[in-house]
């Protein structure tokens, strides 16, 4: 057989377990050797299944360990990676749980699969050196309006009408004593500073200003788009800029 | 609630921008350093969190026993937690008792 | 076939070095071991930047460093992936290995990467793809890279030669120089039913560039007989360090890695695999390798 139609017959038989062992694999004798097989088909699977796992820690824990392996193996068969980068893997992972009837109730998986992926996006992104947060004093104040940014490259910004940041502290700290969780959706920011990613709940309109600010749109104009959602305040955001030191580099208008 | 414009006058943001700047505060480097950021996720052999998954050339000993998630229920802090009404209105069944706090030390 | 100038600083001497895991990161950064190199897995520093970036750049600052492939499935009917390759690329010239090596595998196919090191049949097809890939890894990185025997499970009807025949033709077709994984050699010729020590008489030892040693854990086939698992979850078997140390005896010092990728113990364990190895080659070297008993 051309070693092309043998490798596709030996692929599709390791992602399908009801599959027949591929015809000339055998043992040394000559038989054929399913169980030998089986080997193969167990470390594609189950490395997957702890890949899987390694990349989506809270996910595992909301789950349950056995739910988890099951539901991943599912996954794994359906979304082999694309990459050997498997540092990266399970992109695909948040839309399938929206879609994976035994947790279609829990409405807020998703969400908090997209935070653990981003959190390793943001990980393992480029370096840059963020601006000081006094960066802002150097612009001349009429300047502002026209002030555009450049954001780290581990800048993410995850909107969920879930409160994804608390259930994620909740189930990797434990809960505040007596508290409940907010009946409100959060927006979170994903950066990495230096080496360790943070995640910071943003307030009202955050999510509208800083994506607008990605755009390199100017400050005045993102300013305008959080203020499209009630309870803006702009002093807040601009502190939560400076603090969550996000920004690696600006320009102003020389007209202006 | 502003009216639709198209940007913020620069007077508001003057304001804003010099009202921030005095009330920023800012955590260095070395203080950010030192800070655990894990949130008690501990990864069994992986000191970082965040890395995710990496590469192996090995085999695995463990093995898959292809449980059906089909005669499975979700049976994490899923189960444990109370969450907000869905988007679609429905309520949540889940017990009221927060999850207990276990901070590593 | 293009030479790759190292200075003294960057070769890989013929002592013992470890796989390196991020969890060792800060043993290995601050302890600075008595260690003759480390080895990476090259997809683990294919991301832009981060923590392994900075803890890898500390850690080559004092440690010559190989690079190991685990993702290019050279062992593909279809063609290398040229992204990776220039992935690839890109971390030999960030770190400036000493020395780069691949697997006689596949794992990339249509439906994606599977993650696991599957195996080629011994044909002539299949030699040919395999050296011709060879020589475009070679060709694209500017300099020679080793090529790892595997551990198998399975045989293929349709095998032309033996694995050591297939393993020669590469080496003549392409001008890459050899890995000789000891415990694959255990593994494989337990699953295979040949004898370990006939097969390492017959390697090609003069092109071995480097060694592995690794554990395995125990199965059974389907005939309920033996069959070993590269698992890389334990420490080295006691028959693999025997077939090891007569090796040395018998060709002198070489490069040695000890493999642990699951199961991952804490680093002094990790070390005392690697004392042990550092030893037998102490004890064999005619002047090759500089090791200090601990």
């Amino acid at each position: 057989m051309p070693l092309k139609s043998s490798q596709e017959a030996f692929a599709a038989a390791l992602l399908n377990p009801e599959a027949p062992v591929p015809e000339g694999v055998v043992n040394p004798e000559g038989a054929p050797a399913p169980k030998r097989f089986a080997v193969y088909r167990n470390n594609v699977t189950v490395s997957l299944i702890e890949a899987l796992a390694t990349a989506f820690p809270v996910i595992e824990k909301s789950v349950g360990e056995e739910f988890f392996k099951a539901m991943a193996a599912e996954f794994v068969r359906a979304h082999p990676p694309s990459s050997p980068l498997l540092m990266f893997y399970g992109d695909a992972f948040p839309g399938f749980l929206e879609q994976f009837e035994p947790v279609r109730h829990l409405t807020y998986l998703s969400d908090l699969a997209k935070l653990e992926q981003l959190r390793r996006r943001a990980y393992h992104a480029r370096d840059a050196e963020p601006l000081g947060a006094d960066f802002l004093a150097a612009v001349p104040p009429k300047a502002l309006g026209t002030l555009r940014v450049t954001f780290h490259p581990a800048v993410h910004i995850l909107t969920s009408s879930h409160p994804v940041l608390s259930i994620w502290e909740w189930n990797n700290a434990g809960a505040p004593d007596g508290a409940s969780l907010p009946q409100t959706g959060e927006d979170v920011l994903i950066s990495r500073p230096e080496l360790d990613v943070e995640q910071r709940r943003l307030p009202p309109g955050g999510a509208a200003f800083l994506q607008t600010l990605a755009t390199a749109a100017p400050l005045g104009e993102a300013a305008a788009a959080g203020a499209a959602f009630e309870g803006f305040d702009l002093t807040a955001n601009i502190t939560g800029l400076l603090e969550s030191r996000i920004v690696t580099d600006f320009t102003v208008d020389g007209a202006a | 609630m502003s009216k639709k414009i198209a940007a913020t006058s620069s007077l508001a943001l003057a304001a804003a921008v010099a009202a921030a700047l005095t009330t920023a505060s800012v955590t260095t480097p070395a203080e950010a350093a030192g800070k655990e950021k894990c949130y008690g996720v501990s990864l069994a052999g992986q000191n970082d969190c965040a890395a995710g998954p990496g590469t192996t050339c090995a085999g695995t000993s463990t093995v898959d026993y292809q449980g059906n998630a089909w005669t499975l229920v979700p049976a994490g802090t899923c189960a444990t937690m109370e969450l907000p009404a869905a988007a679609d209105g429905s309520k949540r069944a889940g017990s009221l008792e927060p999850l207990k706090r276990d901070l590593p030390s | 076939m293009t030479t790759h100038r190292l200075s003294q600083k960057d070769a890989i001497p013929a002592r013992a070095g470890v796989g390196l895991k991020a969890c060792h990161y800060d043993d290995i950064i601050e302890g600075k071991p008595d260690l003759g190199w480390f080895e990476i897995h090259a997809e683990n520093y294919m991301g832009d930047g981060g923590k392994p970036h900075h803890a890898l750049r500390q850690i080559r600052e004092h440690y010559p460093l190989s690079c190991h492939g685990v993702g290019l499935s050279i062992g593909s009917a279809q063609g290398l992936d040229p992204d990776h390759l220039d992935r690839l690329k890109k971390v030999v010239e960030r770190y400036e290995p000493g020395l780069v090596s691949e697997h006689l595998a596949w794992s990339t196919h249509d439906t994606g990467f599977l993650n696991d090191l599957l195996p080629v049949p011994y044909t002539h097809e299949t030699l040919d793809r395999v050296a011709q890939h060879i020589d475009q890894v070679q060709t694209h990185l500017g300099r020679q890279i080793l090529l790892e025997n595997p551990s198998t499970y399975v045989a293929f009807a349709e095998s032309e030669m033996s694995e050591i025949a297939f393993l020669e033709g590469v080496v003549a077709k392409s001008g890459c120089g050899l890995l000789l994984d000891v415990n694959n050699v255990f593994v494989s010729a337990t699953n295979q039913g040949y004898s370990p020590e006939d097969y390492l008489a017959r390697f090609p030892v003069d092109h071995v560039g480097e060694i592995h040693l690794g554990g395995h854990a125990p199965d059974l086939d389907d005939e309920d007989r033996p069959l070993l698992i590269d698992a890389h979850d334990r420490a080295v078997a006691g028959q693999v360090w025997q077939l090891y140390e007569d090796l040395i005896a018998r060709i002198g010092p070489r490069p040695t890695l000890v493999e642990w990728d699951n199961d991952v113990p804490v680093w002094p364990d990790l070390f005392a695999e690697a004392r042990r190895a550092e030893a037998i080659l102490g004890s064999k070297a005619g002047g090759g390798a500089k090791s200090r008993a601990a």
